[in-house]
């Protein structure tokens, strides 16, 4: 049975897969200096990747239309910042107004940590306080459906946002200034760059996998096709939402930790509608319920908008000739158009809410030649079905 | 009278706006029986079906479960100048419970126009109507571990599916079944959840006669093996004389008669709600 034997490959070849993933990051690492773009890129795709697949388990799994995705990470973003700044300089950051005394007091505890350790507890922090504050603001909320609930989400990260930047908060957030001076993944050697995203990625996506497939899991998916059936399935409605949107906002926030690393500098804009929109793109994108999908596309995403594309940035002459529209900007309008012919011929997304599986991929070349073989036979019957006609006539 | 009866039903009113879907009904159902609701359309079968199940709650009256309140309620707010049904003032407790908790007291039911979860497959839907019985919290069952009870589930859920003869569709998507095991699904999910009382509505809706033959011993069939009561609604009258111990008729939310099979049949009050002939 070539099924079974497909079977039996697959974890071969995803821990074949891996195993070179991991060879490939650290070679990498090693060269970062020569290849900047590669490796801001991975980075990003990295953590993006985190952020979608967070996003995909209320909006792919649950049926909840959420889009408070960059209120959770600007919670995450600012914890993991304030925690990871290092305290000796963080009084050249808060240069306007100051530091205020609790932060300080909190800095100094953990200050004992040494810095891994420190950038763990500070991402944790971040998803629990975003966790407590999904919990919150779930009770009324998801009591919504669909398009209210989402408005009513996007209202939460809109007032998340313009209390980072208020001038109340100046002293914890830095208000309008933004944080600067936030401790990026690579050690003072460079080394860890691509390790450390891809190892909390890899950890946070296993455990949302895990989730997924447990047992609260299927009773997710069962809300997201039928609320009706599932509740009279004994399946607590409320308390299921409220536990998918507890979860996603948990990661939600260890992403906006990890965004926070990334750019070394923050400011409230960063987290700007915009930012969902462009997560909730990846998870569209990627297939509504598809884990893998959302990976994939976080990547593929993330790759053509800041490197693939920058080939449509740039003037271009031939000879004395400049090609048009090649300028800065185009590069977007490129993306746009691309992203709508991905939409038009994947209308589910390129996974649609299928998983990506080596025993597809292995059965392709079967499935092809049996589908050339059922269009023949299709054929010839077509053709036979002419020649009767003629018969008669 | 020897046991408690499973569901009792006492002047259960429901009523949206200014129209009484459901006038005080009265119904009692005992352990082991099988019990037909029938009516003639829009007669309020299904919102009686979706107040005991806790999708709607009642304006007045009161739900028994095993002798227990599973709902009461009686008309307040707006409602208590607005209502139009009888018996108000009866009663003043108010106990409300959703649906969820309904279910996993032990009352099940299949919907009128089939609700199984389309794109999950069979296996999983059965699956899933195990969940509401689970002990293991959120951590312990995603790093699995309450493995054991996972594993119950998968076998009860593979058994159930033997059982009803769906073990070898278990892996197909369940949208993707013929319409007659989709119903046969429909029932399966609700026994995974282990009740004592079935609610089925329209079992046998858009079923041919022979399908609704094979539905009729494979209702009576799980009645026996799982020693259940049911409580059912349905057009068929093959299958509801067939099957039905007792049978209440039910006309403009009122009831008009109950008693056993030959005896509705005969009833004149039942042939006129029908035929629209005059009594």
């Amino acid at each position: 049975m070539p099924v079974n034997k497909h079977r039996k490959l697959s974890p071969v070849l995803s821990l074949a897969v891996i195993l070179l993933l991991l060879i490939f990051l650290i070679v990498l690492e090693q060269h970062q200096a020569s290849n900047r773009m590669v490796v801001a890129v991975l980075q990003k795709g990295a953590i993006l990747a985190v952020a979608a697949v967070a996003m995909n388990l209320p909006n792919g799994f649950t049926g909840i239309f959420s889009l408070g995705m960059a209120g959770f990470m600007s919670i995450g973003a600012y914890i993991t910042a304030i925690l990871t700044i290092p305290t000796d300089t963080i009084e050249s950051v808060y240069y306007i107004s100051g530091v205020a005394g609790w932060v300080m007091s909190i800095k100094r505890a953990l200050d004992g940590l040494p810095q891994p350790l420190l950038v763990l507890v500070a991402l944790l922090i971040g998803g629990l306080v975003a966790s407590l504050f999904a919990f919150l603001i779930g009770i009324p909320v998801l009591r919504f459906k669909s398009d209210y609930l989402a408005i009513a989400t996007l209202g939460f990260s809109e007032i998340i946002r313009a209390l980072v930047a208020s001038p109340q908060l100046d002293r914890v957030t830095n208000g309008s200034y933004g944080l600067k001076n936030i401790p990026g993944f690579a050690t003072a050697s460079g080394s860890g760059a691509l390790l450390i995203p891809f190892a909390i990625a890899a950890v946070c996506i296993f455990i949302m996998v895990l989730v997924i497939n447990s047992s609260y899991g299927r009773a997710f998916k069962a809300i997201r096709e039928d609320d009706i059936a599932a509740e009279a399935m004994g399946i607590n409605l409320l308390k299921h939402k409220e536990l998918s949107f507890v979860i996603s906002s948990f990661f939600t926030a260890i992403s906006g930790g990890m965004l926070a690393m990334y750019m070394r500098s923050i400011d409230s804009k960063t987290f700007q509608v915009s930012l969902t929109y462009d997560i909730l793109l990846i998870v569209v994108i990627g297939g509504m319920g598809s884990v893998t999908g959302s990976i994939i596309s976080a990547f593929l995403i993330t790759a053509s908008k800041e490197w693939w594309l920058r080939f449509f940035d740039q003037t271009l002459y031939i000879g004395n000739w400049q090609v048009p529209l090649l300028r800065t900007g185009f590069r977007m309008v490129v993306f746009s158009v691309l992203l709508m012919v991905v939409v038009l011929f994947y209308r589910r997304g390129l996974m649609g809410d299928r998983e990506f599986s080596w025993e597809d991929i292995l059965g392709l070349p079967r499935r092809w030649r049996r589908r050339r073989a059922v269009t023949a036979a299709a054929r010839a019957d077509a053709a036979e079905a002419k020649d009767g006609g003629k018969h008669d006539a | 009278m020897p046991d408690t009866p499973v569901l009792e039903l006492e002047h259960v009113t429901v009523q949206f706006g200014g129209v009484v879907a459901v006038d005080s009904l009265d119904l009692t159902i005992q352990p082991g029986e099988i019990v037909a609701l029938i009516g003639p359309n829009g007669a309020g079968k299904t919102t009686a079906f979706n107040a005991i199940t806790g999708v709607y709650k009642p304006t007045n009256g009161c739900i028994r479960f095993k002798g227990d309140i599973l709902e009461e309620d009686f008309p307040q707010g707006k409602m208590r100048k607005l209502y139009r049904g009888r018996d108000a003032g009866q009663y003043q407790k108010r106990v409300v419970r959703t649906p969820d908790e309904i279910c996993r007291l032990g009352i099940a039911r299949t919907f009128q126009n089939i609700r199984l979860f389309k794109q999950l497959t069979v296996f999983e839907n059965v699956l899933i109507a195990y969940h509401c019985h689970i002990q293991a919290n959120i951590f312990a069952s995603t790093f699995r571990l309450n493995h054991r009870e996972e594993r119950r589930m998968r076998d009860g859920a593979m058994a159930l599916l033997d059982l009803v003869g769906l073990a070898d569709s278990a892996q197909e998507k369940a949208d993707n079944l013929p319409y007659g095991k989709q119903r046969h699904l429909e029932i399966a999910r609700a026994l995974a959840t282990q009740p004592e009382l079935l609610l089925l509505d329209e079992p046998a809706a858009g079923m041919n006669p022979q399908e609704t033959d094979e539905l009729t011993s494979f209702i009576y069939d799980m009645k026996e093996r799982f020693k259940l009561t049911i409580f059912m609604i349905e057009h068929h009258m093959n299958l509801v004389m067939d099957i039905s111990d007792r049978i209440y008729v039910v006309d403009f939310g009122k009831r008009i008669a109950d008693g056993r099979p030959e005896e509705i049949q005969s009833n004149p009050a039942v042939i006129s709600a029908y035929l629209g002939v005059q009594a």
